[in-house]
């Protein structure tokens, strides 16, 4: 199988890698590039452990092929950090202990960015919503949406 | 092991083109279906040929008579079309229920429709909204109502070397609402029991003068009503009306036995739903 070379942009700096036809935009990002951040979990799009940002939507990146990234951009969670300094979501998860084994906890955090991008001030129930295609076993959930909702406050206070 | 292809046709012509030299491509659209079945080895296709280089398959159309939403615009696209959410809020709701945010991000009506699932959340909103299907082929374009697009679970009228282009729904008449509910066991992220959509037009004293009723999951594809229309029409919606139309959603229901519901459950259910519906869509009929 013929590979193809893919040249796309990921967390802002250009990247290539080689891929086959049918490989997933998920093991590329793990395997070719190397940033093993984003986790595989069902691999069939249920879990959200895969969660990347492509093309500016939220998607599963096991549900996408490596080949479509040609041109696009997408945003893993190595880039929701800035440097050193952890985005308030990461620290907010860390306040509140919002992850037990972690697996998920790079889904949850891709995810959550995405909905405070386009909803800076969610309610409980609008967090969970959003956050119903990330699976978590561990926390029983509450954790999560408490940290959300305390990085969501300390972003809008952070704006004024 | 057999050789898979990737392709990205920029235009429809070339899209068809590699179709047609391709037998067993099979079209990627959002993914969310089609990915599925390929990593369970329920589908193996020569090629994907995936279809979001291509613009009339990827954007949203405001006319102004109707708009024609591309067979590849993710769902996210769509809930937030400010025209779409004025004219077709049951059409939001439905696309607004598959999958999860993740899954939103990528599928699309021209998924929904091409995987032929009597369950698909939003086709009987485009059936309610007399949307048509346009199609691609080697001999051109052809138009075909939405409710005639799948023939059986899994199984629409594409052609092998046709394309779903796009979904054109015509505008709404004045005083004309839609909506869309259906029944699952949970809150979130699960296929329907039972779902319906109406759209129903008002006169100016509240009289409907126009209606359509679509039923979902409780036969081999969703379903136009025409008899729980015709019950609506004439009537204010009143109690004995909206009977009637629950009678006619359930009498055209045939359902099948599962581990979501039974034959009588549903039946029952999608009777309940219609007359909901039809509450609500008219309720914004009112307002609009």
């Amino acid at each position: 199988m013929s590979k193809l070379h893919i040249e796309t942009v990921v967390n802002g700096e250009p990247a290539e890698f080689l891929c086959s036809p049918d490989e997933t935009l998920l093991s590329a990002i793990r395997n070719d590039l190397g940033l093993t951040g984003t986790k595989e979990g069902c691999g069939t799009g249920d879990c959200g452990a895969c969660s990347v940002i492509f093309n500016g939507h939220l998607v599963a990146s096991c549900l996408v092929l490596a080949a479509e990234a040609q041109g696009r951009s997408l945003t893993t969670i190595e880039g929701v950090a800035s440097g050193t300094t952890l985005h308030p979501l990461q620290k907010a998860f860390l306040q509140e202990a919002a992850l037990q084994c972690g697996v998920c906890t790079p889904g949850f955090i891709v995810a959550a960015r995405a909905l405070l991008d386009v909803n800076p001030d969610p309610d409980e129930g609008q967090v969970r919503y959003w956050l119903a295609g990330n699976l978590c076993r561990c926390t029983g959930y509450d954790k999560i949406v408490r940290a959300v909702l305390g990085a969501a406050a300390e972003m809008r206070s952070a704006r004024v | 092991m057999q050789t898979t292809r990737y392709e990205a046709p920029g235009t429809i012509a070339d899209a068809l083109a590699v179709i047609a030299a391709n037998p067993g491509a099979m079209v990627l659209a959002g993914g969310t279906d089609l990915l599925v079945q390929y990593q369970a080895g329920m589908r193996t296709p020569s090629a994907f040929v995936d279809v979001k280089r291509i613009p009339e398959l990827m954007q949203i159309a405001s006319g102004a008579d109707s708009v024609t939403i591309g067979a590849a615009v993710p769902a996210v696209e769509i809930c937030a079309n400010p025209t779409i959410q004025a004219w077709w809020p049951g059409l939001v709701e439905g696309v607004h229920l598959i999958g999860s945010t993740q899954i939103q991000g990528r599928s699309s009506i021209g998924g929904n429709l091409c995987n032929a699932s009597p369950a698909a959340d939003s086709v009987c909103s485009l059936i309610a909204g007399q949307g048509v299907a346009v199609i691609a082929g080697p001999k051109g374009e052809r138009e075909v109502p939405v409710e005639q697009f799948a023939v059986a679970p899994g199984r629409s009228v594409l052609g092998r070397d046709e394309l779903l282009v796009a979904v054109r729904l015509p505008k709404p008449a004045p005083h004309t609402g839609d909506a869309y509910q259906r029944l699952i066991p949970r809150s979130e992220m699960d296929i329907a029991v039972a779902s319906a959509a109406v759209s129903v037009t008002l006169d100016a004293t509240g009289v409907c003068v126009a209606a359509r009723v679509a039923i979902g999951a409780v036969a081999p594809t969703a379903r136009l009503v025409p008899d729980a229309a015709a019950a609506l029409v004439g009537s204010r919606l009143e109690a004995s009306a909206l009977q009637q139309a629950a009678a006619a959603a359930s009498a055209a229901a045939q359902p099948i036995d599962d581990k979501r519901g039974t034959v009588a459950y549903r039946r029952q259910v999608v009777g309940v739903l219609t007359r909901r519906v039809a509450l609500v869509a008219a309720a914004r009929a009112k307002d609009r």
